[in-house]
């Protein structure tokens, strides 16, 4: 086998396993609503599904956006290999989360989501962050990055203003400790933070 | 900001268990008992001396608290079915245990119930700390079927157990000055750990208005469900006041203070913009980040448990009269 066939082939196993790692919530959501293993939503069981969706999308945008500085600060690529299956998992969570809210909290009730939208704004803006990640994910396959070459990157730069507006949604909800949404946040600057600093360095070298 | 750990409990060690499983754990420290005499029988024929230490040391150190004797009160009760004991001890704020829905029944192990005691004080003839037997005897228990609505928008159905807090206020005899009473719960983070994380100024303090306190739909409880309260539902005392939404219902009460001025209460105090001090359960008003007008009432089914919030939870016929001319969307 020749390098590049093994690698293609390592490759699509790290991917694989990504894959794997990203159903995990989903699955323990499903356990939990058939209480299948002792697991359980509790009482307020959207409320649950509400929660774990979001924690999850929020997880693994953060996760994304980790894995560059993981892998230039380790030196191993497969950081990068998980980069489309991670970014991809947020997606798929938050647009669950925004469906657990619609189906589960609303009840379909449109006039109810009507007036919702329009007198919450943290739904509005974790509205938002919703549609800018469907660029992305569109854009997500070898195809569309080999065919847009250095405009991929920038449309995938959406993932900064995206996940500010994540944090500031999760932020606006949390009814009295803030720790949490300010420890996102913290972990967003450092990670933008380190970005903004090889951009400089690389800069530099040339 | 501080995490505070958790003193991992074994259930069978937490007080104010289901009847069910108190009963059998009785049985299980009978029948330990007896191993403990079968054992003692057994070195008797060896050494008498030794024998006489055993027997005196298998005793339960905790005698347990014989289960609440009381009478159902249908003409406060509502004609809706209760929740479960499980819905409704296992999903509660109760941020002295932590911020999680199970935190409460997963933390509350190491709260000491009993014995206990309550200071009444401030514009009153009889002032003083009371033992909460002092101030449970002279009454009645009953049982009243609630509703109870959280400012988070859902509800459950509660069978409660306690007195009409204007039996128990009346005998310390507040004067002419107590416009107001206040509340307030234990502070005492060995026992609450979530107090080690100030998120709220602890102790916990509520309030009410005078004719508040004394309207006979609000009842100082001691019980759900035919049994005392567990420690994640404010053990041994706390206030149910059931027009109002849940964080007025303050838990595990020290203290009880008549004063001349609206109290500084927590959650008020906290967010005011958010939390009112009437904080009267209302679809009209609706709470800056989420809307008051349906709840979600507990135990339903995961698509159709939606349901219309009433004016004063329900109770608009008994209670509107004391709010007659104030503005209900400003003293929210």
């Amino acid at each position: 086998m020749s390098p590049a066939t093994t690698a293609r082939l390592r490759r699509g196993g790290v991917e694989q396993l990504a894959l794997v790692a990203a159903f995990l919530p989903l699955a323990w959501m499903a356990m939990a609503l058939f209480e299948v293993a002792g697991q359980s939503l509790g009482p307020n069981p959207s409320r649950e599904l509400l929660h774990t969706s979001g924690k999850t999308a929020l997880n693994a945008l953060w996760l994304t956006l980790a894995l560059r500085p993981l892998q230039e600060l380790s030196g191993r690529i497969e950081f990068l290999w998980c980069r489309r299956v991670a970014g991809l998992t947020s997606f798929a969570y938050a647009t669950l989360h925004l469906l657990v809210y619609a189906i589960l909290e609303l009840g379909l009730d449109w006039s109810d989501l009507g007036a919702e939208i329009a007198k919450r704004p943290f739904i509005i803006v974790g509205l938002i962050a919703l549609i800018g990640m469907i660029p992305m994910a569109a854009t997500s396959t070898d195809r569309a990055m080999r065919r847009m070459g250095r405009r991929w990157q920038r449309w995938h730069a959406a993932i900064y203003p995206v996940s500010l507006l994540a944090v500031w949604h999760y932020y606006w909800q949390v009814k009295l400790d803030i720790t949490e949404p300010l420890i996102y946040l913290g972990a967003l600057a450092a990670m933008l933070g380190y970005r903004l600093h090889r951009a400089h360095q690389r800069r530099r070298a040339t | 900001m501080a995490k505070f750990t958790y003193p991992k409990i074994a259930p069978s060690e937490i007080e104010a268990t289901p009847p069910e499983l108190s009963s059998r754990s009785t049985s299980r420290r009978e029948a330990l008992a007896g191993l403990v005499a079968a054992g003692a029988g057994a070195t008797l024929l060896a050494s008498p001396a030794m024998a006489q230490t055993a027997a005196v040391a298998p005793r339960p150190s905790a005698t347990p608290l014989a289960p609440p004797s009381f009478r159902r009160n249908p003409r406060w009760s509502v004609n809706e079915p209760p929740n479960t004991w499980e819905e409704i001890t296992t999903y509660n704020n109760f941020y002295e245990f932590g911020l999680d829905k199970s935190d409460p029944s997963e933390r509350s192990g190491l709260f000491k119930p009993r014995p206990w005691s309550v200071e009444i004080a401030g514009e009153a003839a009889k002032t003083g700390r009371y033992t909460l037997e002092d101030i449970l005897k002279p009454h009645a228990l009953e049982e009243r079927i609630y509703r109870f609505r959280c400012v988070e928008a859902w509800s459950r159905v509660v069978p409660w157990m306690g007195i009409p807090l204007k039996d128990v206020l009346a005998r310390f005899e507040p004067n002419s000055r107590a416009k107001f009473v206040e509340f307030t719960t234990l502070l005492d983070p060995k026992q609450l750990p979530g107090q080690r994380s100030r998120v709220i100024d602890w102790p916990y303090v509520e309030g009410l208005r005078i004719d508040e306190a004394m309207h006979p739909l609000t009842l100082l409880t001691v019980g759900l469900h035919g049994r005392w309260l567990p420690n994640q539902s404010g053990a041994p005392l706390r206030l149910i006041v059931p027009w109002k939404y849940g964080f007025k219902s303050i838990k595990s009460i020290v203290r009880i203070r008549f004063v001349e001025k609206q109290p500084a209460t927590s959650w008020n105090k906290a967010a005011p913009d958010e939390y009112g001090f009437y904080a009267n359960v209302n679809p009209a008003v609706d709470h800056p980040r989420w809307s008051q007008a349906k709840e979600r009432r507990l135990g339903g089914s995961l698509f159709g448990s939606r349901i219309d919030t009433l004016p004063f939870n329900g109770y608009a016929n008994e209670v509107a009269a004391l709010y007659r001319g104030l503005d209900l969307r400003r003293f929210y």
